[in-house]
């Protein structure tokens, strides 16, 4: 998950060699079953001109941000009271494990049966989907914060508010982070699913059409518009803010020696 | 004035606190010093607050106290300035008056140019400055040094040293100084309780014929050589006696 780097010059190189083996199985198979990269650029083109892009962009963006966005919510809630308090772990324990261990499809049959089809469908399906990651995350996160300086906070005598602000959610958004960034490329592609079996607006319904059609330049078109978004988030939206969230933790990846977590120590009364 | 009658305590099965009371009256400085594991840094902490200790009286008059940790514990996300002022913030002091408050101590102590920069970009020597920094800005009338320089380099660790009596003589602070060193003891602490092995109990009481600027090398290390010739102190530092 690199930003930038001297690596450039490879990705670059990388990405003409994938274009070339592109090119070159197109010439060898029928355009049906792999279109060629310039074929791909005019189905995009087109659909491009339909503005049926704009439209499902913003479907599928709404699906895969507002279910992840309810995630969030209610999975860093009930990991920071699991996390702190035991009993309540040991409560929400199985059914973190049931829920990690229900498939998205499974969600999207249960949402289809509760909401029909529909954009709620995919939401909820990219929520359930989330929710677990979320949750465990936040657990890990709420048990690994550093005693010694919660002790240190006491030792000034430091109220609850100023703990959660000054202790807690700076870890918090440290351990979390990396979760953030695996749920929502998680999201895209069950909003995707979702949409294409439950018949929601979005990418995922342009591609069950477009595979009806026997449009397999369009479906590539399709393709590349969600990978698309993904890295336009990842890298437009979600980084930058991990910088502004984190400013400490970008100057420390510029500093050679202590690159990495910061050490998290148990604490002990001695 | 910090009071502690008859302070014992124990973790589990293991008692680390014998039978303990000191005295702090303001503006005086004890050293608490005892082998390593001897339940030192228990006695601060119960001190401070942080712990209740199962038997004994804790009272302290003290309108604040502040605590410096063997290791500097700056928040690794906050600026110098933000863990300057971290204390302050505690007490809800507003913005603009803490960072006020945090430059004029940062100035202070050599960390001016260090302001901005976060706890992993500063020196060992510039952190432990920090956490002084830190406790010194909420004007405690008591200081409470659970071993603050033993991490540091001899050189460093005497400069830090230095900088603490001057802090401590010009602000008038009352002061309970932990160490498992018998010459920083010395230097330090105008009275020395020297505790054994756990179960702690004090084996010496030890009042200074000398105040604070007056103990030069040739003092702190007759006073050494004078403390080791009692049996109970040479029991307490004696590694054979220990576990």
């Amino acid at each position: 998950m690199r930003v930038t780097g001297g690596g450039s010059w490879a990705d670059l190189l990388g990405f003409a060699a994938l274009l070339a083996a592109w090119q070159l199985g197109a010439l060898a198979s029928h355009p049906l079953a792999l279109p060629a990269p310039g074929a791909v650029l005019a189905a995009l083109g087109r659909l491009w001109a339909t503005g049926a892009v704009a439209s499902a962009v913003a479907h599928t963006t709404a699906h895969a941000l507002g279910g992840f966005a309810i995630a969030l919510l209610i999975g860093i809630a009930i990991g920071l009271f699991a996390g702190l308090q035991p009993f309540v772990h040991g409560m929400v324990r199985p059914l973190i494990g049931l829920l990690q261990g229900v498939p998205p499809i499974a969600w999207i049959v249960l949402a289809l049966l509760w909401f029909g089809t529909g954009g709620a469908t995919a939401a909820f399906t990219v929520m359930a989907a989330t929710l677990p990651l979320i949750v465990v995350t936040t657990i890990a996160g709420a048990q690994t914060v550093d005693s010694t300086m919660i002790q240190m906070a006491r030792s000034f005598r430091a109220s609850t508010r100023v703990l959660l602000s000054d202790i807690y959610f700076p870890h918090l958004i440290a351990v979390l982070f990396p979760a953030v960034l695996t749920g929502m490329g998680l999201s895209w592609k069950v909003a995707l699913m979702a949409e294409l079996l439950a018949g929601a607006h979005g990418i995922g319904e342009h591609l069950g059409v477009a595979r009806v059609n026997l449009d397999t330049p369009a479906v590539f078109a399709w393709i590349v518009i969600a990978v698309g978004l993904m890295f336009l988030i990842e890298y437009l939206v979600l980084l930058p803010l991990q910088r502004r969230l984190e400013p400490w933790r970008d100057q420390m990846r510029s500093h050679p020696v202590s690159r990495g977590q910061p050490d998290v120590r148990v604490g002990c009364a001695r | 004035m910090l009071t502690l009658s008859d302070i014992t305590h124990s973790y589990g099965q293991t008692q680390v606190l014998g039978r303990i009371s000191l005295e702090l009256p303001p503006g005086r400085v004890i050293s608490v010093v005892g082998p390593s594991g001897c339940g030192k840094t228990t006695l601060l902490h119960i001190a401070a607050g942080l712990i209740a200790p199962n038997g004994g009286q804790v009272s302290n008059r003290f309108r604040r106290l502040a605590v410096m940790f063997q290791e500097p514990r700056l928040l690794p996300w906050r600026t110098t300035l933000d863990n300057l002022a971290f204390g302050l913030k505690a007490q809800g002091v507003a913005q603009a008056e803490r960072h006020a408050a945090a430059r004029r101590i940062g100035a202070h102590l050599g960390l001016a140019e260090a302001l901005g920069a976060y706890p992993h970009q500063l020196s060992g020597g510039m952190r432990q400055r920090a956490a002084l920094g830190r406790a010194l800005a909420v004007e405690p009338e008591l200081l409470l040094l659970d071993e603050p320089f033993s991490a540091l380099d001899i050189g460093l660790r005497r400069d830090l040293q230095t900088l603490l009596l001057d802090l401590i003589a010009e602000r008038r602070l009352a002061a309970l100084f932990v160490t498992h060193d018998l010459a920083e003891a010395v230097r330090i602490g105008d009275e020395l309780l020297v505790l054994s092995p756990a179960p702690a109990y004090v084996v010496q009481h030890w009042r200074q014929a000398r105040p604070a600027s007056d103990r030069d090398a040739v003092y702190i290390h007759e006073t050494i050589a004078q403390l080791l010739r009692m049996p109970p102190v040479a029991a307490a530092f004696d590694r054979r006696t220990q576990p």
